[in-house]
């Protein structure tokens, strides 16, 4: 009876309110949702970098608008985003591989190496970042 | 280990090709943003359209952006699988990442050898 009980509270699917607020994910957890965020927010920004390279190198007056483009904040911010996008999918990217291998599999090794690519890919934002700026 | 046969391969070839593909753009992409770093003079427009007319460029960035539409169909296809329940739903969102895909492609090649 108990256990028919039981059964019945389980939720079948989860909440919006469960996702951000009941279930608390540990850190590769977080590379890992993260990863497919930054992968899908490159496979739609894609349209508009594709945009931006189309332009840069159809004329030279492409080339000076297209610089002038990049100059506005919002647009720089934006591109900022891409980048930390790239950087982590990479990072992450790396680290996953390395788990294909079988390196770095048992829970100490794995949450230090997600602390490696959550910095690292930050690091590597605000290098290309002030290279952008 | 018991396995239900659903069909001819359990997606070791995608898994592969994820993998593989996503070797290929990582090494781009670290060429990329090492030569942005390096990159001492502004860029002018002469310099960037001489860079895209040299051949190699213009193989390794299709061989680039192959890599990474294929990288992106998989990953997508997955995402999709795990979220989007609805036969209907699905087919169709994937249908649009497909064509998406192939619109990048196709533009990447006028872009390169226009």
């Amino acid at each position: 009876m108990s256990n028919a009980a039981a059964k019945k509270a389980r939720p079948r699917n989860l909440s919006l309110t469960a996702l951000l607020f009941d279930i608390r994910l540990p850190l590769p957890g977080w590379v890992s949702i993260l990863h497919r965020i930054s992968g899908v927010l490159l496979f739609f920004g894609t349209v508009w970098l594709l945009f931006l390279l189309d332009r840069s190198l159809s004329s030279p007056q492409g080339f000076e608008s297209t610089a002038r483009y990049v100059q506005l904040p919002l647009v720089k911010l934006s591109l900022l985003v891409m980048l930390w996008a790239f950087c982590h999918h990479l990072c992450a990217g790396v680290r996953f591989l390395a788990l294909d291998l079988h390196l770095g599999i048992d829970k100490a090794a794995a949450r230090r190496s997600s602390w490696i690519v959550l910095a690292a890919s930050l690091g590597l934002t605000a290098v290309f970042g002030a290279r952008l700026w | 280990m018991t396995r239900t046969v659903v069909g001819a391969h359990y997606g070791l070839r995608d898994w592969l090709a994820q993998r593989i593909t996503a070797v290929v753009v990582a090494i781009y992409g670290v060429l990329l943003g090492g030569a942005w770093l390096a990159q001492t003079r502004p860029l002018t427009y002469e310099a960037w359209r001489q860079l895209f007319l040299q051949g190699w460029v213009r193989i390794a960035t299709f061989v680039f952006a192959v890599s990474l539409v294929w990288h992106a169909w998989v990953g997508m296809r997955d995402i999709l699988m795990d979220y989007i329940q609805p036969v209907a739903a699905r087919l169709a969102l994937q249908v649009f990442v497909l064509l998406l895909c192939a619109v990048y492609l196709g533009w990447t090649i006028q872009i390169l050898w226009r």
